[in-house]
C-alpha cells in the first residue's frame, strides 16, 4: 500500500557546499561555514531574518571542545534572535527536524547546515568513542576495522569480491570528476590493504567541509526555486548497537526507512547513497533494490568527499540539485550514522512533472 | 515568527501522558548510562500504562558528549530505550537541551508524523567532572573562568547594580528551593537542617554567589510520553496539554548583548504566550518551573519572562510571592538548585510543569494549578526553550 503523503508539501529549494579538502588549518569552523551559508541564502534571495527555523548538525568530538556548535551559530548571524535547534547528528537529521517543524506550520522556510573538520585529529580513532563505553570502546576498534569486518562478511557470503569493490571505488571517483567540490576526483589507486579486505581505494578520504540547504513549504517553495525538489517521504530507523546481534550483510533499517518514505512506490532514476566504504554500497543497493537503471552517486558520493557530519546532508543536497537542474525527476537520498550502517535515513525527492 | 503565512495549520494537539524520573543523586554507581536512562523511560511508560511497542519514535537529549566521554551516545542507547527498528533523534542545544528535546518530540506528534513518542534527557555527571568540562581549554577561551559560575557571576552583579536589589535576595531563593526539594522525593539535595542563616554563612564561591546558592552536580534522567488526541483519550491519568512551545537563540557575545535579560528569552516567552493566549503571565499562569542554576537567576528570569517589570523581579522573591504557597510559586520541585543532571535539567522543568497541571506533583503540588510554564536556558544565556502546559485541551 502506498505511504500517505506528508501533511504539507515541503521541498529543498537550495543547496550549497564548500570545496572539501584534506585540511583547512587556516579556517575555524565558522569561517568555513560562513561563505556556504551566504551562498545558499543568495540562491533563494532570502536573508537570515526571513528564515522561519534554523537547524544544524555537528559533533563536539571532531571539534575537540564542548558546545562547539555555539560558535558556528555566529556564521548565521542570529540577531535579532532566531528560532533555532541543533542535533548532535549528521546534518541529514537536522534536515529531518526542520522538516517536522515545517510540517507543523510554525514556519514555512528553514535553513539547515552541517560541518565537520576531521583534519585536526585521527577520525579513525575518534569514531571509536561512539561505541559501547563499557564493553567495546575500551578495545578501540577503529572505523576502518569495523567496516572491514562488514566487508569480509559480504565476501564470505558471496555478495561481493575485491574486484567488485574496486569497481565501486573507481566508478565513484570517475563520477566525481564532474563535481568541483569533491576531494578525490578521477582515478585513485586501489593501493594496499588498510584492513583486509579493504584497500586504500575502498575507504573515504579524510577531510573538512560544510554544507547547507534551504527548505520551504508549498507556494513559498515555488516562489524561491524554479524546480523545487519535493520531499515525498522521509524516514529514519536505527538498529541494535551490538555488532554481534546484527547481520552485517543486510540493512533492515535502510529498507524500513525506504518503505516508510515511499521509496518502493515508484522507481527512482537517481540515488545518492551515504556509503563511506565501497562495501557499504553493496549492502545499500540491495536493501534499496537499486538496479543498473538507477544512477548511483553521480556526485562521487562519500568515497569522493567525506566531511563527517555533513556527508549525509550533502547526499540530500546533491539529489535535490539534480532535480532542480532537470537531470532527475525522482531521486532517493540516503544518510547513515554509527558503526557499519547502524542508523539510516532515506528521503524521496521529486520534481514537478515536466 | 517571520515567514509563517498561516495560523490555521491543522496541528495535532499534543498531550503528556507519562512522566518518569530517576532519584537524582551525586553518583549512580549502581547503573550504567543505559541502565539510568532505561529506569526513567520505564517509569514514564508505567505512568502512561504503555509498553515499548506502543512507542513510535524516541527523541533523546543531553548536554556535551564530553561529560560522559561517549560520542553520540544515542547509538549505544538504542537498545536500552527500545528504539531498535524505530526513528531515534538526538538533540543538543547546550543547557536548554532538555526543553528543546521535548519540543522536537512535540513536533513529531503535532506534525502528525507519529502518534506516540518517548522523549528523554539525561546526564551522568559522575562519569567526569562537569565544572572542568564546562571550562573550555585554550585556545577556545581565556584561562580565567572556572565553571559556569565564573561565567554567570558578573551578570548577577550587573543585575544587582541595575536594580539595587538587597544582597540577601539570592539566599532567599536558595532557602526556598532547598526547602521545596524536601517535598520532592526525586530531588538530589535533601538538606533537612537547612536554615537561612546556613545559606548566608556558606562560603563565597564566585562573588556574590555562595556555595549554597549554586546547583549540585547530579546523575539523573527524565522521560516523558507524548501523544495525540487518540492517545490522550486512552490515558489512565489526566494528561497535560501543550498550549504553546518555542525556542530562541542569539549569539554568545556581541556588542549590545544584554546578558542580564537576553532578548532571545523575551522573544521566546512572547511566542509561547501568543500561542497559548496568555495576555498577562502573572495572572494567567499558576506555577513556573524555571532554570535557576544560581539563586539570583530567579528574580532575573521573573523579569525576562514578563512576570515582573524590569527591576522589580527581586521584590516578588523578597515578598514571598514565589514560595510554594505564594501567589506565583516558582520551582516547586526544588529546581535546578536542588537537582542538576545538566542535560536533563530542562526536561525536568518541563515535566514538573506537566506534573502540576496533571495534579500529580504530590507534596509539592500547587492547589488548582491549571496552567504552568516550563523554562530552560543554556550556553552564554543565549539558547532558550519553553513550553506552557494546561489541564484542559488547547482552545482551537
Amino acid at each position: 500500500m502506498p505511504v500517505p503523503r506528508p501533511l504539507r508539501d515541503i521541498a529543498v529549494v537550495a543547496f550549497a557546499q564548500s570545496d572539501h579538502r584534506r585540511t583547512s588549518d587556516e579556517l575555524s569552523e565558522v569561517e568555513m561555514l560562513l561563505p556556504v551559508l551566504h551562498r545558499v541564502l543568495d540562491r533563494t534571495g532570502l536573508r537570515t531574518g526571513d528564515i522561519g527555523f534554523t537547524c544544524s548538525g555537528s559533533t563536539d568530538y571532531l571539534a575537540g571542545r564542548a558546545f562547539s556548535f555555539t560558535m558556528a551559530l555566529d556564521g548565521v548571524g542570529a540577531w535579532p534572535p532566531i528560532s533555532e535547534s541543533h542535533v548532535e547528528m549528521d546534518g541529514a537529521w537536522a534536515l529531518y527536524e526542520a522538516w517536522t517543524k515545517l510540517l507543523t506550520g510554525d514556519a514555512d522556510t528553514a535553513l539547515v547546515y552541517a560541518y565537520g573538520k576531521s583534519s585536526p585529529g585521527s577520525v579513525r580513532d575518534v569514531l571509536t568513542r561512539q561505541l559501547d563505553p563499557y564493553y567495546v570502546a575500551p578495545l578501540w576498534p577503529d572505523s576502518v576495522a569495523l567496516a572491514a569486518l562488514q566487508a569480509q562478511a559480504l565476501v564470505d557470503a558471496g555478495d561481493t569480491d575485491e574486484p567488485a569493490l574496486a569497481a565501486v571505488a573507481s566508478r565513484s571517483r570517475r563520477a566525481a570528476t564532474g563535481n568541483p567540490h569533491a576531494q578525490l576526483r578521477g582515478p585513485v589507486p586501489q593501493g594496499d590493504y588498510v584492513v583486509r579486505p579493504l584497500r586504500t581505494g575502498d575507504c573515504p578520504p579524510i577531510g573538512d567541509g560544510t554544507a547547507a540547504v534551504v527548505l520551504a513549504s508549498g507556494e513559498r517553495a515555488r516562489e524561491l526555486c524554479e524546480r523545487p525538489a519535493w520531499i515525498r517521504g522521509i524516514d529514519h530507523r536505527i538498529e541494535a548497537h551490538g555488532l554481534g546481534v546484527r547481520d552485517l550483510t543486510d540493512s533492515p533499517s535502510t529498507r524500513l526507512a525506504a518503505e516508510r518514505a515511499g521509496a518502493f512506490d515508484a522507481p527512482v532514476d537517481t540515488a545518492e547513497l551515504h556509503a563511506p566504504f565501497s562495501s557499504q554500497e553493496v549492502v545499500l543497493r540491495r536493501a534499496l533494490r537499486l538496479d543498473d537503471s538507477v544512477e548511483v552517486n553521480p556526485s562521487g558520493g562519500a568515497l569522493a568527499a567525506n566531511p563527517v557530519m555533513a556527508t549525509g546532508l550533502i547526499r540530500i543536497g546533491e539529489a535535490a540539485d539534480r532535480i532542480r537542474r532537470g537531470d532527475s525527476d525522482r531521486a532517493l537520498a540516503h544518510a547513515t550514522s554509527g558503526p557499519c550502517l547502524q542508523q539510516n535515513l532515506v528521503a524521496v525527492l521529486e520534481g514537478d512533472p515536466r | 515568527m517571520s515567514g509563517a503565512t498561516s495560523t490555521a495549520t491543522g496541528k495535532e494537539p499534543v498531550a503528556v501522558v507519562g512522566i518518569g524520573q530517576t532519584k537524582h543523586v551525586a553518583a549512580r554507581r549502581d547503573v550504567s548510562i543505559a541502565g539510568l536512562v532505561r529506569e526513567a523511560a520505564r517509569r514514564a511508560l508505567d505512568d502512561a500504562e504503555l509498553d515499548w511497542p506502543d512507542i513510535d519514535a524516541v527523541v533523546i537529549g543531553k548536554a556535551p558528549d564530553f561529560f560522559e566521554g561517549v560520542m553520540m551516545p544515542e547509538l549505544y542507547l538504542a537498545d536500552a530505550l527500545g528504539a531498535v527498528g524505530k526513528p531515534m533523534l538526538r538533540v543538543h542545544t547546550a543547557g536548554s537541551v532538555g526543553g528543546s528535546t521535548a519540543l522536537v518530540a512535540t513536533n513529531l506528534v503535532a506534525g502528525r508524523v507519529h502518534g506516540t513518542v518517548l522523549t528523554l534527557a539525561y546526564e551522568k555527571q559522575s562519569e567526569s567532572n562537569a565544572m572542568w568540562g564546562l571550562s573550555l581549554p585554550v585556545p577556545f577561551q581565556q584561562p580565567l573562568l572556572a565553571g559556569a559560575g565564573g561565567f554567570f557571576a558578573p551578570h548577577v552583579r550587573a543585575y544587582i547594580r541595575r536594580t539595587g536589589a538587597p544582597g540577601t535576595v539570592g539566599s532567599l531563593v536558595a532557602y526556598k528551593d532547598r526547602r521545596n526539594a524536601l517535598k520532592n522525593p526525586y530531588a538530589h539535595l535533601h538538606e533537612h537542617g537547612i536554615t537561612l542563616e546556613k545559606v548566608q554563612a556558606s562560603p563565597m564561591l564566585w562573588d556574590p554567589i555562595r556555595y549554597s546558592e549554586t546547583c549540585p552536580s547530579s546523575d539523573g534522567a527524565c522521560a516523558m510520553v507524548l501523544t495525540d488526541r487518540a492517545g490522550a483519550a486512552r490515558s489512565p491519568r489526566p494528561p497535560a496539554w501543550l498550549h504553546g512551545g518555542a525556542m530562541r537563540s542569539e549569539p554568545t557575545l556581541f556588542a549590545g548583548k544584554d546578558l542580564v535579560s537576553p532578548q532571545a528569552g523575551k522573544d521566546c516567552a512572547a511566542d509561547v504566550y501568543r500561542q497559548a493566549g496568555v495576555a498577562d503571565p502573572r495572572r494567567d499562569i499558576d506555577a513556573v518551573e524555571m532554570y535557576v542554576p544560581f539563586s539570583w537567576y530567579e528574580p532575573m528570569w521573573l523579569e525576562n519572562l514578563g512576570f515582573a517589570e524590569e527591576g522589580e523581579g527581586w521584590k516578588l522573591t523578597e515578598s514571598g510571592v514565589t514560595e510554594l504557597d505564594g501567589d506565583l510559586p516558582v520551582n516547586m520541585s526544588g529546581g535546578v538548585l536542588s537537582t542538576n543532571p545538566i542535560g536533563a535539567s530542562g526536561m525536568i522543568r518541563f515535566a514538573e510543569a506537566a506534573l502540576q497541571v496533571r495534579g500529580q506533583a504530590g507534596e509539592h503540588q500547587v492547589d488548582g494549578a491549571r496552567r504552568a510554564l516550563g523554562h530552560a536556558y543554556g550556553g552564554g544565556s543565549q539558547f532558550f526553550s519553553m513550553w506552557l502546559v494546561g489541564a484542559a485541551p488547547p482552545a482551537s
